[in-house]
């Protein structure tokens, strides 16, 4: 029988074929813990399960990035605590302050791949989609558990299909599908679902991320992207991975990428998203661009194409975080990080940054963020009296320009001006 | 008699507990008390053992922290009632051995008293009786050894593992 590709995962997984609803103990292929929570795996891991060693070492990857740097003696003790662990249990792959976030990380580090089953201590663990990995959070118990065994329980979900054709506008990107996508099914439209993300084969392995990560934010077990088109093409996938005909689909929307127009999420919920048309005049303090969602080398990239030659508004700030290492890398090597502080950008450590609300830039009372992360809860980068809305990197570069949330194509009409009467 | 805490839909884990007031910045002594603090700073400090929270759809959405049902574990909250819950809460709540009814009672007042009887899964306030669907046998199993890390120390296998 034809499967959706979250079956076909979970039964190489489990061992037998498998299908929607089936309750299932399933081998993991990776464990991601970060250091937010690592205080109490270690504990449930160490004193509740008496565990000695964790399953396989190979097979555990360790990330220093919700506090990167330490924020604090405690989370500094918390990270040294992190650090010994690793030692103790041979764990080689430890991904310490300043590498970036989890997600990125074991992609660019190839530790996450197509067919794998990775669960995670973050929701955003639905990232690894974007390599065509079922990749899922789950909280410190069952992290523990799964440190110590190799093993999950899950039930097997079922498949919501998004079917997107046509291209995207210019000034449109991915961030735009995942927020329209918000828009449609709202924030549990896809509760315990697999989201499969079809006819993006165009799309960057970033874009794909962008994808997976919001994933979660429709309520999806897992955000798979099918490991083909060019960005693919190097990716080692097993041949009994591909969408197959016939496989069942709870659900399907589906989306025209060509009417697709910038879209934004508004506060304090990731599906109360409206055009951005629609949003009216709504002026910032902060733009921020980063996290596992949008804070990669190309959403850099993007936003220094729009802040080339141009100074942030009066009275803005714009925090820019990579989201890993090689992100900033690459900023450097091609000049957009110093295109961006050149327009007086700021830049911070790579890693979560004040996605979290804890550091690197938490929101004062009264204040507005535009943010190109995946959350606008109430609270969510600091003060409950702040407000969050959520955009794509372009928009992000537009709104800085303007003081308010800006349609990035409003600023590329004034470029294309410009450049006739130059 | 337990008091009902009525909240809306789409309660996320940061209202629960924000990510600021993680024990991973703060402590774990504390915890309990960090419970909605922002969202409803008078649920930590006046609740009671064996309250209810009943909810409207997607309850716990959000991040998977588990310090946020685990406040709620530590306060003694009897149970948490809402037509949906996001999966990752669910499983973290059902892992902890926290009571969870998929059942829509928000026609119920916020401070009713009501009282549960959670084996047979019927609510009564008001002069109303309601009877909840029962959970799952699997989940309900869980739930009796008193979360997944006794349940697998017990068994030796997880729910719905060949041989269960």
């Amino acid at each position: 029988m034809a499967q959706t590709l979250a079956e076909q995962i979970l039964s190489h997984a489990a061992g037998y074929s498998v299908q929607a609803e089936d309750v299932i103990t399933a081998s993991v292929d990776l464990v991601m813990a970060h250091d937010s929570i690592s205080p109490s795996i270690i504990k449930v891991l160490r004193e509740e399960l008496q565990a000695p060693r964790v399953w396989d070492p190979e097979r555990v990857a360790l990330v220093v990035d919700h506090v990167a740097p330490a924020s604090s003696i405690q989370t500094a003790e918390a990270q040294a605590r992190l650090r010994r662990f690793a030692r103790e249990e041979g764990i080689g792959h430890l991904f310490d302050v300043g590498r970036g976030i989890s997600h990125q990380v074991l992609i660019e580090e190839r530790l996450a791949r197509p067919g794998m089953l990775i669960v995670g201590s973050d929701s955003h663990s639905t990232a690894y989609g974007a390599v065509g990995a079922f990749g899922t959070g789950m909280g410190t118990t069952d992290i523990a558990l799964a440190l110590a065994t190799g093993q999950t329980w899950l039930r097997v979900p079922e498949t919501v299909r998004i079917r997107a054709t046509g291209r995207l506008q210019p000034g449109v990107g991915a961030k735009d599908l995942g927020l329209y996508v918000a828009r449609m099914l709202r924030a549990d439209g896809a509760t315990y679902r697999s989201v499969e993300w079809h006819g993006v084969d165009f799309l960057s392995i970033g874009d794909r991320m962008t994808l997976a990560t919001l994933s979660i934010e429709v309520g999806g077990k897992a955000g798979l992207i099918p490991p083909t088109g060019p960005a693919a093409a190097d990716l080692d996938v097993p041949n009994w991975l591909r969408v197959e005909e016939g496989a069942h689909y709870e659900q399907t929307l589906d989306v025209d990428l060509a009417l697709l127009t910038p879209q934004i999420a508004m506060p304090s919920y990731v599906d109360n998203v409206a055009d951005l048309a629609d949003v009216g005049r709504v002026a910032v303090d902060v733009v921020y661009l980063g996290t596992c969602t949008n804070g990669r080398h190309e959403d850099m990239a993007t936003a220094a194409r729009i802040l080339r030659g141009r100074r942030l508004a009066p009275g803005v700030r714009m925090l820019v975080v990579p989201a890993s290492s090689q992100a900033l890398e690459l900023a450097i090597a091609d000049g957009t990080l110093t295109t961006l502080l050149q327009a007086g950008a700021t830049i911070g450590t790579p890693g979560c940054g004040a996605c979290i609300g804890r550091h690197m830039g938490v929101l004062a009372p009264g204040e507005v963020c535009l943010f190109t992360g995946n959350r606008n809860f109430r609270g969510r980068m600091g003060s409950p009296e702040s407000q969050i809305y959520l955009g794509s990197p372009a928009v992000a570069a537009a709104t800085a320009v303007t003081g308010y949330i800006t349609d990035p194509r409003e600023l590329e009409a004034v470029d294309e001006a410009e450049a006739l009467f130059a | 008699m337990a008091t009902i805490w009525r909240f809306g839909a789409d309660v996320n884990t940061d209202q629960i507990v924000p990510g600021r007031y993680a024990p991973y910045m703060t402590s774990e002594a504390e915890l309990p008390t960090f419970a909605f603090i922002e969202a409803r700073p008078e649920f930590a400090k006046t609740m009671q053992r064996g309250d209810l929270i009943v909810a409207g759809r997607n309850f716990g959405c959000g991040s998977s922290r588990e310090y946020a049902p685990l406040a709620l574990k530590l306060l003694g909250v009897g149970a948490i009632i809402a037509p949906s819950f996001a999966r990752i809460f669910f499983r973290n709540a059902l892992n902890l051995g926290i009571p969870l009814f998929e059942a829509d009672l928000t026609h119920l007042a916020d401070g009713a008293t009501a009282t549960l009887d959670r084996a047979t899964g019927i609510v009564t306030s008001g002069g109303e009786t309601i009877t909840l669907p029962p959970p799952a046998a699997w989940i309900r199993e869980v739930w009796e050894a008193g979360g997944i890390v006794p349940y697998f120390r017990t068994h030796g296998h997880f729910p719905g593992q060949a041989g269960n």
